[in-house]
């Protein structure tokens, strides 16, 4: 099968489901680039260029340059889904959330419960996150947590280009308002994943089993998936059994493949690069403590960044993060 | 650096020439670290460098500027030491910053640079409320805060400028439209396409300016900033400027623009024609200019020196200055 880039598997969903469906459009900003200069179309097809070359396919109108007025466009598209359509706006990093908030949590997820399940808010925002740019506190958050936070909102984080793809179209065809968070490191890494040409779709809600274990469960979501596979090459290779869940979706929350997988391994570290503080992580572990915790070795182990905001100094910086060896570390310890 | 009469002083003319080309060099030099990989990217303002040269030169040492992610020459003209910017730049904890915000947050509150920001539109209410704190404590300190065309159409700009005009605040709303934001021109995303009109819903006075003219903008700053001071209210200034590198990085601003446009507005430069006015004027002459290009070129080699034998910070700094006091 061939073998495309996490940035190429978003962008063919894009284009797929705006092929297929009339009612699919994006906002964003440079989301095509070129404002109205029909000589300039496409100069930059979206800031991470999850949208290169769709204007050229599918129009100005439908892929819409937007000023930069985030609770304007997000707003919009808010009001776009709730009559009729199915946007994909683009909220260039998620710290930028702050603009545009209160179309997020007021609206979004609020319309169809406060309108008695009558109106549906069909939108997709997509955002990247992360640390390891150089881009200090305002460029390099993460933030999927505060969203789980809010019902009617629906987060999933893919961590490769394959169920990017999948989840991505999933997003698109959803009758709710769903946010997918795109990591900054895995929209740079080389592409090795095996990506279907045809269109498909992941189940929004299911975690997946990257690798059965016994030892140890290693919990990953988006990019700590990533590290979470590399730290259980090195792990297994000293003779340790290890299970590693790819979360996918914070919510829906796939509780029973969690739950399972710990009381088979009895040990369980939750890789999270979000805040500390009321994060994902902190909500696995309470529902680990509450559902399995007879069946515990040990408590279970988050790894967070501080309670700090991302510094932007590099050495400062690499300390921040999860990396592998920080789960190579705290595996040891609770395998030892 | 203050100036009182219509006239600019040759000491004040001769300032902006060594502020103007020691923002070009100290950004030429920065993008050198950054080609070097010693950053990842920054804005480059360089062609920018009339806009806050000229409102600076009538700024008090008190006086608060705000800027954006594009803020390098904002922090040269207000005063902050070209060392600790480098070092900032390069995540040094000789930084302005301790190492901790870079490139698009440079603050120095000793030389009333009150920071840049990297959410575009962000620093406008804040500057409102610097405004506000100056004048409820009546200390005649004016504020000025720079954003850019893009900004221009953020929520924040409309809400500040309303509250600065009904509460009279001293501050000064610079808008550096330099055409683009990012890939997008702004008369496509300026309704109307003047950013000064917009002034006018808020009965407050809007100004366009050539921002490629130093002395132009210090013209009609000077007039914004006596408003500000005498209590008079708000100004917004639109300086029509134009960067010359792409965005950020290895932008390539030709996918969004002409090479026929970016000539033309280098054949204005801001430097050249200062320089040109200085010369022809006889206010001074090409050794002196060649003398002021010497000590600006040295000080940003200083600059970088010390910034590339500063150490980074001690891993500990990076759970200090989170909170004042946190127990
Ligand atoms: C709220 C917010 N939205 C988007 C961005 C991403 N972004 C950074 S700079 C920029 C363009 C800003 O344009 P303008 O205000 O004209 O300033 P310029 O870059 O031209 O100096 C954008 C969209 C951001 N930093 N903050």
């Amino acid at each position: 099968m061939r073998k495309i880039s996490y940035i190429q598997a978003i962008n063919e969903s894009l284009r797929h489901e705006m092929k297929s469906n009339e009612n699919v459009i994006i906002m964003g900003e440079d989301v095509a680039g070129g404002g109205s200069r029909d000589d300039k179309l496409d100069a930059w097809g979206g800031p991470m260029r999850l949208t290169k070359g769709l204007v050229k396919e599918f129009g100005r109108d439908r892929v819409k340059d937007t000023p930069i007025s985030e609770a304007g466009f997000v707003g919009a598209g808010v009001g776009a889904a709730a009559a009729g359509l199915r946007p994909v706006v683009d909220l260039m990093y998620v710290s930028f959330y702050g603009v545009c908030a209160d179309q997020i949590t007021n609206n979004a997820a609020k319309i169809h419960y406060m309108f008695g399940g009558k109106v549906k808010v069909p939108l997709t925002i997509m955002t990247a996150m992360g640390v390891g740019g150089n881009k200090a506190a305002q460029h390099s958050e993460t933030l999927y947590s505060i969203f789980t936070h809010f019902p009617g909102l629906k987060c999933i984080v893919p961590s490769n280009p394959y169920n990017a793809k999948g989840l991505m179209t999933a997003a698109i065809r959803d009758d709710d308002p769903v946010i997918i968070f795109n990591n900054r490191q895995l929209m740079g890494l080389k592409p090795t994943y095996d990506v279907p040409e045809d269109p498909y779709t992941l189940k929004i809600g299911k975690a997946n089993i990257e690798k059965p274990g016994t030892d140890l469960t290693l919990i990953g979501i988006g990019y700590t998936t990533y590290l979470c596979l590399e730290a259980a090459k090195i792990l297994e290779s000293k003779g340790f059994s290890i299970e590693v869940i790819d979360l996918i979706s914070l919510s829906p929350m796939d509780e029973e493949t969690i739950i399972k997988s710990v009381k088979k391994t009895k040990k369980v570290i939750i890789v999270d690069e979000d805040y500390p503080r009321c994060s994902i992580a902190a909500d696995i572990s309470a529902l680990i403590s509450e559902q399995a915790f007879d069946y515990l070795d040990a408590p279970p182990k988050r790894i967070n960044p501080p309670h700090t905001p991302v510094p932007y100094s590099k050495p400062l910086e690499s300390l921040y993060a999860p990396n592998k060896e920080t789960i190579i570390k705290n595996a040891k310890n609770l395998l030892e | 650096m203050k100036e009182h009469s219509t006239e600019i002083s040759k000491t004040t003319l001769l300032w902006m020439y060594e502020k103007m080309l020691t923002i070009r060099l100290f950004e030429t030099q920065a993008n050198r670290e950054a080609d070097a990989g010693k950053l990842l990217g920054m804005h480059s303002s360089i062609g920018q460098e009339a806009v806050p040269t000229g409102i600076c030169s009538l700024l008090e040492s008190n006086d608060y500027v705000l800027g954006t992610h594009r803020s390098h020459h904002h922090c040269i003209a207000k005063g902050v030491e070209l060392k600790n910017m480098m070092a900032e730049l390069l995540g040094k904890a000789t930084g302005t910053n301790k190492g901790k915000g870079g490139t698009m947050h440079i603050a120095d509150i000793n030389k009333g640079m009150l920071g840049a920001n990297g959410v575009v539109g962000s620093n406008i209410p804040v500057a409102t409320g610097v405004a506000l704190s100056a004048k409820i404590k009546n200390t005649n300190q004016v504020t000025v805060v720079f954003f850019g065309d893009g900004a221009s159409s953020q929520g924040s700009l409309h809400e500040s400028m309303n509250l600065a005009s009904i509460w009279d605040l001293p501050i000064i709303f610079v808008c550096e439209n330099n055409l683009y934001a990012e890939s997008t021109p702004y008369e496509y995303a300026v309704a109307g396409k003047s950013i000064a009109d917009r002034a006018s819903g808020y009965k407050i006075p809007g100004i366009t300016v050539d921002g490629q003219s130093v002395i132009d903008i210090y013209k009609s700053s000077k007039i914004a900033i006596e408003r500000a001071r005498s209590g008079k209210g708000p100004t917004l200034i639109e300086a029509k400027t134009y960067r010359y590198k792409g965005h950020f990085g290895a932008d390539n601003p030709l996918s969004y623009r002409t090479e026929t446009e970016e000539n033309y507005y280098k054949e204005r430069d801001c430097i050249e024609r200062l320089k040109k006015y200085l010369l022809s004027n006889e206010i001074t002459n090409q050794e002196n200019l060649d003398k002021i290009y010497e000590k600006s070129l040295e000080s940003v080699n200083e600059a970088t020196d010390f910034a590339n034998e500063s150490p980074f910070p001690a891993p500990e700094e990076l759970f200090s200055d989170v909170y004042v006091s946190y127990k």
